[in-house]
């Protein structure tokens, strides 16, 4: 973009040396500056959010795209319906981009023993990947990995936190 | 005697090549009404070396204290201090009211490698000797040297094995959740000292399990973003990555003959319980179900497994036999037991254990009365290990935010905690005896 505002720039400016070579040779000025740039537009503004096939809404705040965790129910892996819009928005992305890869981390909260917990994180991933196949993407584009309750987002020991720390996380290693 | 030089020379070894860790505290939180009152009187040091910080007796009179079942004299309420049989006034004794006293010295071994532990326990009332032993001690294991002759004190008088001359292994976490988070694991002493830094790791470190031989710990790994199931010796600092399948690899137990590891392998599509043969290295599947069955813990006789299963919907305690066969549900009471630790003949099982899933605490399942008895009364309690001679149970627990270890006996009565000032310690394992 700076390339190109600075050829146009060149161009113009070599455009009117040449006018003053013709007409006015004796009477040399100083250059004028080249009109500023044409503001603009910010490119988030032209991306439709939900258009789910575009990078763009990975980081885009009005897109699901952007919303990456799913959250679960105290020992339990079924999604609950507030979610499946999240998941189809990824779904359509990761169909859309046949580079993308997600690793799907599968989390739970702090309560019971740790090795069940790892069942339990990885219950939820294989959830969300039940969904994400179940919508078309490939296998291969898929990992889940289950940390248990090894990785908590909230370290308080109430239900407010545990909440948030039974999930799954979409994480893209590839867009 | 020489095998017996050999192992203690081994554990000595032991501390080389790992790391220094900061020193579990052990805190006696309840004992036990009308302990058993003995003397530990100071042993003559009559080594040309020099004598160490903490002597002798001091070691075996606060093992004997920590058990709960006993309560040693203070030193400076003992008027005699004798050191050989003859010199015992069992009167004087009797008079302080002590039921039995252990008297001893330490001196050089007569092939001059290491020293000698020389030890008398006597009964104060009929005044017999009890015990008469020499201990031999490689040089620079006066520590373990003192346990032993705690095992066998505590033995001639409770009438089970001691179970002092043990280590524990135990996960801790410093900078919790901040940009240094670090988690290690460590083995100690029983009683808390010489604690070692096996691995360090910025990766989760969990589910150490002890080998038979007592040298070997098994555990699992995220070092590499996922999980992977590691068994280290911890004499040479070898490790080997035994298992690491597409999926979970964890809870890794092994078999009593230490030639197997039983773990639970996600690769199959849901967690189920797998058997590693560790010379070849052939994996064979025991359980094939879609709930989660994980946890192994074998029976002492290695016919058996014990596993976690919620194939009943909620995660209970399972059973089959060492080939997979004959699953049979043995936990009822409770609507969450999990992580089952095997106390002594398979009669006790500790689990986690919870009735409303608000509070989880250790429980032991008595399977001859069929008698549960609730041990702990944290909210987050996990992680029981039984010491080998199924005396006490050590677990994890919270206190005030922080991951503590602590231990109680199996009837409830005893209760210790084990502090560590740096960091959150977690997942205690208690090691077989060691000889």
């Amino acid at each position: 973009m700076k390339t190109a505002i600075r050829f146009v720039a060149l161009v113009m400016l070599a455009a009117f040396l040449a006018a003053c070579a013709r007409d006015v040779r004796e009477e040399p000025t100083a250059p004028e500056p080249p009109p500023p740039p044409p503001p603009v537009e910010e490119e988030v503004d032209r991306v439709d959010p939900r258009d789910f096939t575009d990078a763009r809404n990975l980081d885009n705040p009005d897109s699901l795209l952007s919303q990456r965790t799913i959250y679960f129910e105290f020992d339990r892996s079924d999604v609950r319906a507030q979610f499946r819009p999240i998941i189809d928005a990824h779904a359509a992305y990761i169909q859309g981009n046949s580079t993308a890869r997600v690793i799907l981390e599968g989390h739970a909260d702090e309560r019971g023993s740790r090795e069940y917990n790892l069942g339990l994180g990885e219950r939820r991933g294989n959830a969300v990947e039940d969904l994400l196949r179940a919508a078309g993407v490939a296998g291969r584009q898929i990992e889940v990995v289950s940390y248990g309750e090894e990785r908590p987002v909230c370290r308080d020991s109430s239900e407010d936190c545990w909440q948030r720390n039974r999930r799954v996380e979409i994480v893209y290693t590839a867009r | 005697m020489a095998s017996g030089l050999r192992a203690v020379v081994l554990f000595g070894l032991l501390l080389l090549p790992l790391l220094a860790q900061a020193q579990l505290r052990i805190e006696i939180v309840d004992g036990v009404e009308g302990a058993m009152p003995i003397a530990v009187v100071p042993f003559a040091w009559e080594s040309e070396m020099p004598e160490p910080a903490s002597p002798v007796h001091e070691i075996i009179s606060a093992n004997l204290a920590r058990s709960g079942l006993f309560e040693p004299m203070a030193e400076d309420s003992m008027i005699e201090r004798p050191t050989r049989p003859p010199e015992v006034r069992f009167g004087s004794w009797r008079l302080l009211r002590v039921d039995h006293i252990v008297i001893g010295r330490v001196i050089d071994a007569p092939d001059g490698i290491g020293q000698e532990i020389e030890y008398h326990l006597l009964d104060v009332h009929s005044g017999r000797i009890l015990l008469s032993q020499a201990l031999p001690v490689a040089p620079g294991d006066l520590r373990f040297g003192a346990h032993r002759v705690t095992d066998a004190v505590y033995e001639e008088l409770i009438g089970i094995p001691g179970a002092f001359a043990t280590r524990i292994a135990y996960v801790v976490v410093t900078d919790i959740g901040g940009p240094d988070e670090l988690f290690e694991l460590v083995v100690a002493d029983a009683d808390g000292f010489n604690p070692q830094t096996v691995v360090r790791n910025t990766q989760p470190l969990l589910s150490p399990a002890w080998g038979p031989e007592g040298r070997r710990l098994a555990y699992v790994s995220f070092a590499t973003g996922r999980s992977n199931v590691i068994v280290q010796d911890l004499f040479t600092g070898q490790t080997e990555v035994v298992s690491s399948s597409p999926g979970i690899n964890g809870a890794p137990a092994f078999s009593p003959d230490g030639q197997r590891l039983a773990v639970s392998l996600s690769r199959g599509g849901s967690p189920d319980v797998w058997v590693i043969d560790l010379d070849s290295g052939s994996q064979e599947q025991l359980t094939q179900h879609w709930s989660i069955s994980t946890e192994p813990a074998w029976s002492p006789d290695g016919e058996r497994i014990y596993f976690t299963s919620d194939r009943a919907g909620r995660p209970q305690i399972y059973v089959m036999d060492a080939d997979g066969d004959n699953v049979e549900r043995v936990t009822w009471e409770g609507n969450y037991n999990a992580r089952v630790s095997i106390g002594l003949e398979e009669r006790f099982l500790a689990t986690v254990y919870s009735e409303g899933d608000n509070d989880f605490r250790i429980a032991i399942h008595d399977r001859e009365t069929e008698r549960l008895r609730v041990l702990s009364d944290g909210r987050l309690d996990e992680s029981p290990s039984f010491a080998p001679n199924g005396s006490m149970l050590l677990y994890g627990s919270r206190e005030n935010g922080r991951g503590v270890l602590a231990a109680v006996s199996a009837d409830g009565r005893i209760r210790q905690r084990l502090v560590d000032s740096e960091g959150d310690v977690r997942e205690p394992a208690w090691s077989p005896i060691l000889r």
